[in-house]
């Protein structure tokens, strides 16, 4: 089967004139099969939203420089006339962004800000697409969806501004959807339900999911396959259920370790990673992770880890965890 | 809606009380004094009290306040110092001819302004854009009466494409309705008068409109590219819309909401400009009653002019307030 989206080497430079380019994402490489959920894990400045918005194409105009390739169904999105992506964008895939209240116009109905997609990418006409956006708002679980839609952003929870959209992101049925952190400006009740419902959906409707998120508690309930960023680079990437139950790279199990245990002791101690992404060393010459690293060897300071494959996993590390 | 504007005009009665006694007191420390002014060369200390007493002056400042008050609350503003006549007549027929000049200057300022900022914000960086950043800056700095006498220079005396001075030619024969030069042409059929006003109205127009038209250029091209960073811009267009209704559903309504504010305040500020304005062109609108009041110390008139100014601009930014319930569901008025 081919995949539905494979992101070869993508790489993304902030530029700015008098300074040296600042590498945000640093040679990606990932693909997704139709129907699956993949994830991208990493802590704030991994890069994990750049590379959303660069699939999506919706960095800013100047400012930065894209390389690499980005394909959906064979077809490369980077390659595509402006008007081209506009006419993929919301129709074959869509996105999901961090904070719902912000990511919605505040001053007109969130039934226009279904319908317009619906009219842009199904021709549907007014009422059509009303009555569309009805069914949308009740299948996302907001009550009393007719009503709903002449309601405005501020007057939703932020609970039901997600789901508003959800139903925007999943309007015409896109074979992809990327989710940026959907559930990190809501409260736990309703992160949950939120990813319930994400992952209904996706299932009902076979649309493929990227989820990009921070926390490992989202990937354990929902991911097929996990990547996981640092400094930019995939340093490890395995089945979700290979990834928790023997994480390899030194960062991916600093993170699973990093997780308080219902079932540990009472008053054990959190073990958390030392240093923060300012201590990253540029990738060109040593591992970025090298200096928070508890395995860290004389080589990881001194030479670039290539990315080997074993079993299915991939991993980049002179030093790695020990399966078992 | 209907709660609201009552308590916001109830709330103007405390403002133009507090306002009429600081003007009061504020006219009243200034050096010299009406009876100064009025004498001249002729003033000597007995005369000049002799007129204070005729003119009711010579009382203590809070007896004076009080028959101000009671006065006014008739309706009865007193009489000019320098003309002898009712204030309220002076301003009654100065009003219409100061309305008009703001009226125009103000449709100038927006009508001009919000598309000139809205097209800087979208070509960024490049030359137009830096051209209009350029130009409004200018804008604010050259002083209204400078250039009122360029453009008088240039346009009227140099090209004489404008009238240099003045609402109406003398040789026009108009008739005066409303006292508004313009419409009165329009509904006595005076076309040619109402075309001769509009001529005159041009540079005045221009002069006044010049700060208020920069400054809503700013703003709204400053408000236009916050708007387009904004997350809800970044969904608009995740959704594949084409970029003209990304940029009028979504970014011109949120963008319009500080420079409504901006709109209000300016337009405040055009009474300050139009005295400037007026003067140049010799308009004989409220401005040139201010100005002359100001010299002469002319008290009742001066009272009833800035008082008048501040009751326009409370109301103009109620206007203001209410438009942004019209704009923005979020504010809602009670």
């Amino acid at each position: 089967m081919r995949a539905l989206l494979e992101v070869e080497d993508l790489t993304v430079a902030f530029t700015r004139r008098g300074e040296p380019d600042s590498v945000a994402v640093d040679g990606v490489s990932f693909d997704v099969q139709p129907g699956e959920i993949v994830g991208l894990v990493g802590e704030s400045g991994c890069g994990k939203s750049v590379t959303s918005l660069a699939i999506m194409r919706l960095l800013p105009e100047r400012g930065n420089r894209v390389t690499g390739s980005v394909r959906m169904e064979g077809e490369s999105l980077l390659d595509l006339s402006d008007a081209g992506m506009r006419e993929r964008r919301g129709r074959d895939l869509s996105m999901i962004f961090q904070d719902p209240l912000s990511s919605l116009n505040p001053v007109i109905p969130v039934g226009l800000q279904v319908t317009e997609v619906l009219t842009r990418h199904r021709g549907l006409k007014k009422d059509a697409a009303r009555r569309e956006a009805a069914d949308l708002l009740d299948r996302v679980g907001i009550p009393d969806p007719r009503r709903r839609l002449d309601s405005y952003p501020h007057q939703l929870s932020g609970g039901m501004r997600q789901r508003a959209l959800i139903a925007i992101a999943l309007a015409c049925t896109p074979r992809l959807l990327i989710a940026d952190e959907p559930t990190t400006a809501l409260d736990v009740t309703i992160q949950a339900q939120i990813l319930d419902l994400l992952k209904q959906l996706v299932a009902e409707t076979g649309t493929a999911l990227v989820m990009i998120t921070h926390d490992l508690g989202v990937v354990a309930g929902l991911c097929d396959r996990v990547n996981v960023l640092y400094g930019g680079r995939i340093v490890e990437r395995a089945e979700r259920h290979e990834l928790f139950r023997a994480p390899r790279h030194p960062y991916t199990h600093g993170l699973l370790g990093s997780i308080p245990r219902l079932d540990g002791p009472p008053g054990e101690e959190l073990t958390a990673i030392r240093g923060s992404v300012n201590d990253n060393l540029p990738w060109t010459a040593a591992c970025a992770f090298a200096p928070r690293c508890p395995r860290a060897l004389e080589v990881c300071t001194a030479s670039t880890p290539e990315v080997e494959e074993h079993d299915g996993r991939l991993l980049r590390c002179f030093n790695p965890v020990e399966g078992s | 809606m209907l709660r609201f504007i009552v308590r916001r005009l109830i709330q103007v009665v405390p403002t133009l009380l507090l306002l009429s006694v600081l003007i009061f007191a504020w006219l009243r420390s200034l050096p010299g004094g009406p009876a100064a002014a009025l004498l001249g060369d002729k003033a000597t200390p007995e005369k000049i009290a002799e007129l204070n007493t005729v003119l009711g002056l010579d009382q203590p400042i809070p007896v004076q306040y009080v028959k101000f008050l009671g006065r006014a609350l008739t309706g009865d503003f007193g009489n000019s110092l320098i003309t002898g006549q009712p204030v309220t007549a002076e301003i009654a027929r100065a009003l219409p001819a100061t309305i008009e000049l703001s009226i125009a200057a103000l449709l100038i300022a927006v009508v001009l302004g919000i598309p000139l900022g809205y097209v800087a914000a979208r070509y960024r960086g490049r030359p137009l854009d830096t051209a209009t950043v350029i130009g409004t800056l200018v804008g604010v700095a050259v002083p209204v009466f400078f250039l009122g006498y360029l453009l008088k220079q240039w346009f009227a005396v140099d090209l004489g494409w404008f009238p240099p001075s003045g609402r109406q030619a003398v040789d026009i024969d108009a008739t005066h309705v409303t006292g508004f030069a313009i419409l009165d042409g329009l509904v006595t059929r005076e076309f040619d008068a109402s075309w001769d006003a509009i001529v005159h109205l041009v540079l005045p127009a221009i002069a006044l409109a010049t700060i208020p038209l920069a400054v809503i250029v700013r703003i709204t091209r400053a408000s236009v590219l916050d708007v387009m960073g904004s997350d809800f811009v970044r969904t608009a267009n995740s959704k594949g819309l084409a970029p003209s209704t990304v940029r009028e559903r979504h970014v011109l309504r949120n963008a319009l909401l500080p420079v409504s504010t901006t709109i209000g305040l300016q337009t405040g500020l055009l009474l300050a400009g139009a005295v400037l304005t007026e003067k140049v062109f010799v308009w004989g609108g409220l401005g040139t009653l201010l100005a002359d009041a100001i010299t002469r110390r002319d008290y009742p008139r001066l009272q009833a002019v800035v008082l008048l100014g501040a009751l326009v601009y409370v109301l103009v930014n109620l206007l203001v307030d209410l438009s942004y319930a019209l704009i923005d569901p979020r504010v809602r008025v009670r």
